[in-house]
């Protein structure tokens, strides 16, 4: 082992730039966490898991964002997203209300405990089959409420517009929010308006925060996920992606598919007053289904395994996906909720969300397991075994 | 509802069936090591967790069929200065985008306001120079025989049309000389290939065989379904349990026996052999990739802009060579998982989709645990 | 890069006859059938597709032997494993 330690510190010597302060990066952790005595106590195994428990490590570490401009990857919701909210947001605003960095932060204020939520929505283009950015941003911010247990009650919305940008669409979007409002049973009670130049903001941009009241004795998070627990989608993955993709129009590629949008306060009722005992809820957005499993193994520092026949799809998104060579577990949803719930209460759970519209198609995709902490497995539908990571990249931009 | 011609080679009971098989054939106490060539093969042994199958006396081997992780630093480059002149859009597949040069990727000059654009063909490309007359559209056209009359096709069609403001900066690469290559290679003895499955389609199977009556190395032409890897590892298998070298085509549904002809007159029209072609990995191999004609120099990129063309040597720390060669996994590599990560890739077999670290890295980093008929030889 | 999925051919563009329309699980995307000049494609041919093109026609009969051989293994293997089954009890 201390061969390699010595190869690769002769390397560091070497290398300019960006590498070789990586490698005498990891260098130094590896130094340190062995003199420290961190290294886990591994059985002496073969040096392939020798090497997996190092690359374990490096992944524990302390997130730095390693670029000097933000790309369109720090926007997917994937693993350069993680990074930079960890390494920029909670490093400069840290306190335990954020840290638990679920969907809505959930806080105390004379007694009631409240939860406050906030998005932005750029989506290109506006207006595609299933709703505009009016609906996606109420929902979105409707359902962030949702899954951290609350009743959405408040909404706020501000707009930046793009000088030139129609009138009667602006009108289109708002008349569409009030339907999604009314939809879901909140009110939007304060907003704001800005005017950028021509070129700047795409037409249109929204900005939402919403706040909702906790009146149930619940406390969601997937920090709380533990092995036995099944983990349970509410319906068909991807819908809202691939429909925003198609619709750019970039790709030529045409098919009946609309996006999920949807409020989940009524399906989250259904499901919280049937399996009181719920873990986690997560609204499945950018990043997708993946992103979520990941987030709940490392929350939670625990397995995660899935079996892709069991995870519901529809056959124009498979189809779209695997035309395009992008994974539909990765792709954004915008009316789909995962939830963790002890797996006695598996069957109850499912049942519940059955029996709303939104959650016909709901189904058990997996388990949270002790062993391999971390990392999220899927079972594929030939039978052998493979790891679900975040997200590296952004092969969908702007799809919320 | 099922994909057609995909799921049915997706059934994991026949594969429960072929793993027996293969584990049968094995001979007791001999190791054998097969290479597939294709890093869509690659992908896809990893992304099924296809090696389940497979007893521990079988390893595969990676090879360096994945157009991405060959290219040289130097070529990445040339492509940013081609993206960084006046005027210019560049059009790219996705698989290329984050592939780093000496001074980042297209990505990273994306962000800083270089005008790159992701295109899914080179018929976009087209399009999008039909759109914007006032600027010069360059498609950075990668990959081996199997895109390469896609390029060809898409250069007649713009030649046809007369339009102007369209090039192309060639790097496609043909496949024979890197597998020569690794079969030239002291570093490697392999068993077997299992062959390019949609390089094939073009070029057809004959190619090969030098293969097995040269070099007396069996040959099966593979699909990229889980299920026709397998059933070719396992004709591979019948065929050493025999003695035999020969070039089979398991993927007969799509490959054709002598290849796809209008193909491969659209490519001989529009583009030739360079005398030689710097590899990543491999270094020169002559005749090894093709350039524009120069009937059509007037869509040559190389031509109508000075590319630079200044060799740029991989990172020390980088590996990729030898994980090309497959004369190392990729986590042997030293800075692999560590250092060198799908999200801060030093080199390409980590950043391509189809390169053998990030298949592993993405998918395979796992315990494995063997199905029952895998683990009984 | 070697990314090549089947899909359906449903139509051939009226104008350009370069072009058709294909399906793949319910999405439509116009492709160009140039490479298959010799023996182009109709309704109801299954072709493959790569970045754009079509590539290669998917020959049924082919796709059922394989299937066919698949099937065949599988088959013998559940016989073997039934045998196997059998002659444990004693």
């Amino acid at each position: 082992m201390t061969s390699s330690r010595e190869d690769l510190a002769s390397t560091e010597q070497d290398e300019p730039g960006w590498i070789g302060e990586a490698l005498r990066e990891h260098a130094e952790h590896e130094r340190h966490e062995v003199d420290a005595g961190h290294r886990r106590q591994l059985p002496l195994a073969d040096r392939e898991q020798q090497v997996l428990d190092r690359i374990d490590r490096a992944r524990r570490r302390r997130p730095r964002v390693r670029e000097e401009r933000i790309t369109m990857s720090h926007g997917a919701g994937g693993k350069a997203t993680q990074t930079l909210i960890e390494a920029i947001f909670l490093d400069a605003f840290r306190n335990p209300l954020l840290e638990p960095l679920e969907d809505a932060a959930q806080l105390l204020i004379g007694g009631s405990r409240i939860a406050l939520t906030t998005d932005s929505y750029v989506v290109k283009p506006l207006f595609f089959p299933g709703g505009n950015i009016g609906d996606l941003a109420v929902n979105g911010t409707v359902n962030d409420l949702s899954v951290s247990g609350a009743t959405p009650l408040y909404l706020s919305a501000g707009f930046i517009l793009e000088e030139g940008f129609g009138v009667a669409d602006l009108a289109r979007i708002t008349e569409t929010m009030r339907d999604a409002a009314v939809a879901a049973g909140v009110h939007i009670v304060t907003g704001d308006t800005k005017v950028v130049e021509k070129g700047k903001a795409d037409g249109c941009y929204i900005n939402t925060a919403g706040v909702g009241l906790i009146s149930r004795d619940v406390s969601l998070g997937v920090a709380h996920a533990q092995p036995g627990d099944a983990i349970i989608v509410s319906g068909p993955i991807g819908d809202h992606g691939i429909t925003i993709m198609l619709a750019r129009g970039e790709l030529d590629l045409e098919a009946d598919i609309v996006s999920d949008t949807a409020p989940l306060n009524g399906l989250v009722t259904g499901l919280l007053d049937a399996v009181p005992e719920v873990r986690a809820l997560r609204d499945a957005t950018r990043g997708g289904v993946a992103t979520i499993l990941n987030e709940i193994a490392k929350a939670a520092d625990v397995g995660v395994l899935v079996t892709e026949d069991d995870i519901p799809v529809r056959p124009e998104v498979r189809g779209a996906s695997e035309l395009l060579g992008i994974d539909p577990m990765y792709v954004a949803c915008e009316g789909r909720l995962v939830a963790v719930v002890p797996g006695a209460e598996a069957d109850r759970a499912v049942a519940a969300l059955r029996a709303h519209p939104l959650g016909e198609q709901a189904a058990v995709i997996g388990h949270v397991r002790a062993e391999q902490p971390g990392i999220v497995q899927l079972k594929t539908a030939f039978g052998g075994t493979r790891i679900v990571d975040l997200l590296v990249g952004d092969p969908l931009p702007r799809i919320c | 509802m099922a994909m057609r011609f995909v799921d049915e080679f997706r059934d994991a009971d026949k594969a429960h069936a072929l793993a027996a098989k293969i584990a049968a054939l094995c001979e007791p106490g001999r190791q054998y090591k097969l290479m597939e060539v294709c890093g869509g093969h690659t992908h896809t042994i990893y992304k099924h967790g296809l090696e389940d199958y497979l007893p521990e006396s079988i390893t595969l081997v990676h090879g360096p069929g994945c157009p991405v992780c060959v290219i040289p630093m130097g070529r990445v480059d040339d492509a940013m200065h081609l993206a960084a002149q006046p005027d210019v859009i560049m059009t790219s597949f996705g698989d290329m985008m984050r592939v780093p040069g000496s001074q980042g990727s297209f990505f990273d000059a994306k962000a800083q306001g270089t005008d790159i654009r992701m295109v899914y063909s080179p018929l976009d490309s087209l399009k999008i120079a039909r759109q914007n007359p006032d600027k010069r559209v360059v498609f950075m056209a990668i990959g081996f025989e199997t895109t390469a009359p896609s390029t060809a096709m898409t250069m007649l069609r713009a030649s046809a049309e007369g339009l102007a403001n369209f090039s192309v900066f060639c790097n496609h690469v043909t496949i024979i000389p890197a597998i020569k290559a690794i079969l030239d290679s002291p570093d490697l003895r392999l068993d077997g290939f299992i062959g390019p499955g949609h390089v094939s389609t073009v070029i057809g199977c004959r190619p090969y065989e030098f293969i097995a009556s040269q070099y007396a190395k069996p040959v099966v032409v593979a699909g990229f379904e889980p299920l026709d890897i397998l059933q070719s590892i396992y004709m591979l298998m019948v065929q050493l349990s025999q003695g035999r070298s020969e070039v089979e085509n398991q993927y007969s549904r799509v490959v054709p026996w002598n290849g796809n002809v209008v193909a491969l007159k659209a490519i001989g029209e529009t583009m030739e052999l360079r005398p030689y072609f710097e590899w990543r990995g491999l270094g020169f191999i002559s005749h090894s990739a093709l350039k524009v004609r120069e009937k059509y120099a007037a869509m040559d990129a190389e031509l109508l802009f000075q590319v630079p063309g200044v060799r740029v040597a991989d990172p020390k720390a980088c590996q990729c060579g030898e994980v090309l060669k497959g004369v190392l996994k990729p986590w042997e590599c030293k800075v692999f998982g560590t250092a060198c990560t799908p999200e801060t890739p030093i080199g390409t077999c980590m950043v391509s989709p189809e390169g053998a670290c990030a298949a592993y890295y993405n998918y395979g980093r796992m315990n494995r645990t063997r199905v029952p008929e895998a683990s009984r030889s | 890069m070697c990314l090549g999925i089947p899909g359906e051919v449903i139509e051939l563009h009226p104008e350009q006859p370069d072009l058709a329309k294909v399906d793949v699980s319910g999405v439509r995307r116009l492709i160009n059938i140039g490479l298959l000049d010799d023996d182009p494609p109709v309704p109801g041919d299954w072709v493959l597709i790569h970045v754009g093109f079509a590539l290669s026609k998917i020959d049924e009969r082919e796709a059922a032997a394989a299937m066919e051989f698949l099937e065949g293994i599988g088959q013998a293997y559940e016989d073997e494993i039934a045998a196997l089954r059998d002659s444990l009890i004693e």
